[in-house]
C-alpha cells in the first residue's frame, strides 16, 4: 500500500504554475528524495503535503487516507525546515515536546519520547539550552529531532543539511540514513545535492517546472535516465553529450562509429534519425581497460583538473568538448595524445528533437 | 627582545599596524563634533535649568527678577502647592487629581491598544485571509486622516453609546486612535519573523492563540516596548482628546496644567507653574530615560534568528 499519494496535484501562484498536474507515490517504508534545481516547486510540493499550502486542485492520501483538507497536525506528519525554525524562545526540551503538549500527552510519556529522541540524536547535554545557543549542527539534530518525537509515520525533510559545511553534512547524512534503517518510517527528503540523493534514496524523484520528469531508484536516474535533462543533471562532472546520426544499428559522428546492436532500445528503434548520445566521463576508459572497450579513438587533452581521488581531463572528440574522468595518480599534461575506450552499451541514446531516451 | 621592538618600527618612525588601532582622541574631528553636540544640548537643557531653579525659589525671589540665578533659599513650597493645592477654576485641590485621572485613563488604554494591535499585526503578518491586504490598507489610511475630521463624529458617536465625558469613553477613543500605527509596528515585525517558524508551530498542532501567546508574543518583547512607550508617552501627554472628551472631574493632568496656568485669578506665581509643569512631564520623562537602550533595541530589532 501506498503511504503517500499524490493525485494530480496542481498550484499556481498568481500566474505561475507551480505544481502542475503532479503523481506522486511513495510506498510505506520508502525513502523518497525529491531531487531538482532550485525553484523548481519541492518545497512547494513538501508543503502541500503538510497541509501548510493549499494546492489549486489535486489530493492527497496518507496511510490510505484523504488528507486534504485536513490540518497539518492531523496528517500524521513530521517535518523537518530548510531554516529549521526553532522556537527561539523556548529551550530544547521545550521545543522538542511543544506537539506533544499541543496533542495533550501526559507529562511522564513526554518526558519519556524526548529523553529517548535525546538520547538517539545525542543532544542530551543541549536540553536546558536555548537555540541561539547551539551551533548549526545541533540546531539541525534538534529540529530532526522534533520531528522525530512525534512518532509520525510519514516524515518531510527539506533541505535539511543545506545549511552546514561539507564534512558535518556527510556526517549527518549517515546519521539520517541509520536513523531511517532503524525506524522504517516513510520519508520524503527534498535535496538538490545529488550526493545526498544518490546516498539516501530509495527511490528519486527528479522535479523539473513543477512536473515529475523521472521517478526511479538511483540506479535508474544514474544509468538510465529518460531524457535529456535528467541525464544531464545527474552527475558532476556532467555527462558529455555527441550529435550524431542514427543509420542501421550504428550511431555515426564523424569518423566516430558506434555499434549499438546490443544496445537496449526502449521506444522502439527510430532508424536512420538524428540522435543525440550521452557519455559519463567516468565510463571511460584509457590505459590497461582499453582492451575490453569496444571502441576507441584518439583525442588531445585540453586541460587537466586534478581533483584528489580522480582527475578530470578536458579533450575534444570529433570538435565537441569531451571530459574524461581518470584515477587521480594519472600522467597527463596538456596537449598529450590519449587513446580512449568508449563501450556504447553504459552510454544513453536520446531522440535530438523531443530529446527523450531511445 | 630588542628584534620585535625593532620590528614595530617602520624606518621613518611610524608604528607597524599591529593589534588595536590607536584611538585617535582629541583630533580636530572629534572637538568639533563633541563641541557641536554640547552646544546643542545646552541649548535645549537650559529652558529646564530655569524652570527647575525658578520651582525651586520663593515669589519674592523671583521678583528680583534673575531668573538665571540659583535660588539662595531652596523651598519645595511650590511643588507642595502645585500637587496639593494650586486653583484650576473652582477647585483647589492641585494636579493631584490629574494625575490619578491620567494614570486611569493610561494603564487601560496603553493595554488594550497594544494587546489589540498586537493581535492585529499578528493576524495580517501569519493568517493572510481573504481581504486582508484591504483591510491593512483602510487601517494605514486611518493613520492619515487628520484627528479634526473625526473629532466631532466622535463625540456623536460617544454620546449615542452613553460614553461621553467618561473616562471609559476617552479610553477607547486613545485605543482607536492608536491603532493604525501600532498595528502597523507589529504587522511588520510578525512579517519578519521566518514564515517556517510559524508552519513548523502548526505541524506541531499549534493552533491560533497557542502559536500567538506560546511563540510570537515571547518573540515580540522589543516591539511591546516600542509601542508601549509610544502609547504611553503619546496618551499622557494628550491635551485635545482629553479636553473634548471628558468632563472637568475627569479631566488628565495635562488639561489641568493648562488650567493651573491660564488660572486669571491672583497673581502668577511662576514657581508653582514651573513645579506643575515639572511634575506633568515627569512620566515621560522617565519613561524615556529609563528605557532608552530598549527603546533603541526595539526600533533597530530586524530579523529574528532562530
Ligand atoms: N508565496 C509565493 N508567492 C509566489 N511565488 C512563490 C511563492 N512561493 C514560492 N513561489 C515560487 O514557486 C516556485 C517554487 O518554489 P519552491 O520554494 O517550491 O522552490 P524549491 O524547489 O524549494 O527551490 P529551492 O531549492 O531554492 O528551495 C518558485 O519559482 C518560487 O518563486
Ligand atoms: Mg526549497
Amino acid at each position: 500500500m501506498p503511504s503517500v499519494e499524490i493525485k494530480g496535484l496542481d498550484l499556481r501562484y498568481s500566474s505561475a504554475r507551480v505544481l502542475q498536474d503532479l503523481n506522486l507515490e511513495v510506498m510505506k517504508g520508502e525513502f523518497m528524495v525529491l531531487l531538482g534545481s532550485s525553484g523548481c516547486g519541492k518545497s512547494t510540493l513538501l508543503n502541500c503535503i503538510a497541509g501548510l499550502v493549499e494546492p489549486d486542485a489535486g489530493q492527497i492520501h496518507i496511510n490510505g487516507r484523504n488528507v486534504t483538507w485536513d490540518e497539518p497536525s492531523a496528517r500524521g506528519i513530521g517535518m523537518v525546515f530548510q531554516s529549521y525554525a526553532l522556537y527561539p524562545q523556548m529551550s530544547v526540551e521545550k521545543n522538542l515536546s511543544f506537539g506533544l503538549r499541543n496533542a495533550g500527552v501526559d507529562k511522564i510519556e513526554i518526558d519519556r519520547r524526548v529523553r529517548h529522541i535525546a538520547g538517539l540524536l545525542q543532544i542530551e547535554p543541549l536540553l536546558k539550552r536555548k537555540p541561539a545557543a547551539l551551533s548549526g549542527g545541533q540546531r539541525q539534530r534538534v529540529a530532526i529531532g522534533r520531528a522525530l518525537v512525534r512518532d509520525a509515520d510519514v516524515f518531510l525533510f527539506d533541505e535539511p543539511l543545506s545549511n552546514l559545511d561539507a564534512k558535518l553534512r556527510a556526517k549527518l547524512r549517515v546519521e539520517i540514513k541509520r536513523l531511517h534503517l532503524e525506524h522504517g518510517n516513510t520519508m520524503i527528503y527534498v535535496t538538490h545535492d545529488q550526493i545526498e540523493a544518490m546516498t539516501l534514496a530509495d527511490r528519486i524523484a527528479i522535479l523539473k517546472e513543477g512536473k515529475i520528469v523521472q521517478t526511479g531508484t538511483p540506479d535508474d536516474i544514474y544509468n538510465r535516465p529518460v531524457n535529456r535533462y535528467v541525464a544531464d543533471f545527474i552527475g558532476t562532472p556532467s555527462m558529455n553529450f555527441l550529435d550524431g546520426e542514427l543509420l542501421g544499428r550504428s550511431f555515426l559522428r564523424g569518423h566516430l562509429e558506434l555499434p549499438l546492436a546490443d544496445y537496449p532500445f526502449i521506444h522502439g528503434q527510430c532508424a536512420d534519425c538524428s540522435a543525440m548520445i550521452g557519455i559519463r566521463p567516468e565510463h571511460i576508459v584509457t590505459g590497461k581497460d582499453l582492451n575490453e572497450a569496444t571502441v576507441t579513438t584518439q583525442v588531445v587533452v585540453d586541460m587537466v583538473e586534478p581533483m584528489g581521488a580522480d582527475t578530470l581531463v578536458h579533450t575534444r572528440l570529433e570538435g565537441t568538448a569531451f571530459q574524461i574522468r581518470m584515477t587521480g595518480q594519472a600522467q597527463v599534461r596538456k596537449n598529450d595524445r590519449l587513446l580512449i575506450g568508449i563501450d556504447p552499451l553504459r552510454a544513453s541514446l536520446f531522440d535530438r528533437e523531443s530529446g527523450l531516451r531511445l | 627582545m630588542p628584534d620585535k621592538s625593532m620590528s614595530d618600527w617602520c624606518s621613518d618612525g611610524q608604528r607597524v599596524p599591529d593589534g588595536p588601532r590607536p584611538s585617535s582622541g582629541f583630533s580636530r574631528r572629534n572637538v568639533m563634533i563633541y563641541g557641536t553636540l554640547l552646544v546643542i544640548a545646552l541649548y535645549y537643557l537650559f529652558p529646564l535649568y530655569v524652570m527647575i531653579v525658578t520651582s525651586l525659589k520663593g515669589m519674592p525671589e523671583i521678583r528680583i527678577g534673575n531668573i538665571f540665578s540659583p535660588p539662595v533659599d531652596i523651598t519645595f513650597q511650590p511643588w507642595v502647592k502645585a500637587w496639593s493645592s494650586a486653583c484650576t477654576g473652582l477647585d483647589c485641590d492641585g494636579l493631584s487629581r490629574g494625575f490619578w485621572n491620567s494614570v486611569r485613563i493610561l494603564i487601560p488604554s496603553t493595554i488594550l491598544s497594544v494587546a489589540i494591535a498586537s493581535i492585529n499585526g499578528y493576524v495580517l503578518a501569519n493568517w493572510r485571509f481573504r481581504g486582508a491586504d484591504l483591510f491593512f490598507t483602510i487601517l494605514i489610511i486611518g493613520a492619515f486622516i487628520p484627528y479634526q475630521v473625526m473629532i466631532y463624529p466622535l463625540v456623536i458617536l460617544l454620546r449615542e453609546m452613553g460614553l461621553y465625558g467618561s473616562l471609559t469613553g476617552l479610553v477607547l477613543v486613545h485605543t482607536v486612535f492608536g491603532m493604525p500605527i501600532l498595528t502597523l509596528l507589529f504587522r511588520n515585525y510578525f512579517t519578519s519573523v521566518p514564515e517556517e517558524l510559524f508552519r513548523a508551530a502548526r505541524v506541531d498542532g499549534a493552533g491560533f492563540w497557542q502559536i500567538y501567546f506560546q511563540i510570537m508574543l515571547p518573540m515580540s518583547l522589543p516591539i511591546i516596548v516600542v509601542a508601549t512607550i509610544l502609547q504611553v508617552t503619546g496618551i499622557w501627554n494628550d491635551f485635545l482628546f482629553g479636553v473634548i472628551y471628558t468632563k472637568p472631574e475627569n479631566y488628565p493632568m495635562t488639561v489641568q496644567l493648562n488650567n493651573i496656568v491660564n488660572s486669571v485669578r491672583g497673581v502668577k506665581e511662576y514657581n508653582v507653574n514651573m513645579a506643575a509643569a515639572l511634575l506633568t512631564a515627569g512620566v515621560p520623562l522617565i519613561i524615556y530615560i529609563a528605557s532608552g537602550k530598549l527603546f533603541m533595541r526595539g526600533i533597530t530589532a530586524g530579523a529574528v534568528k532562530g
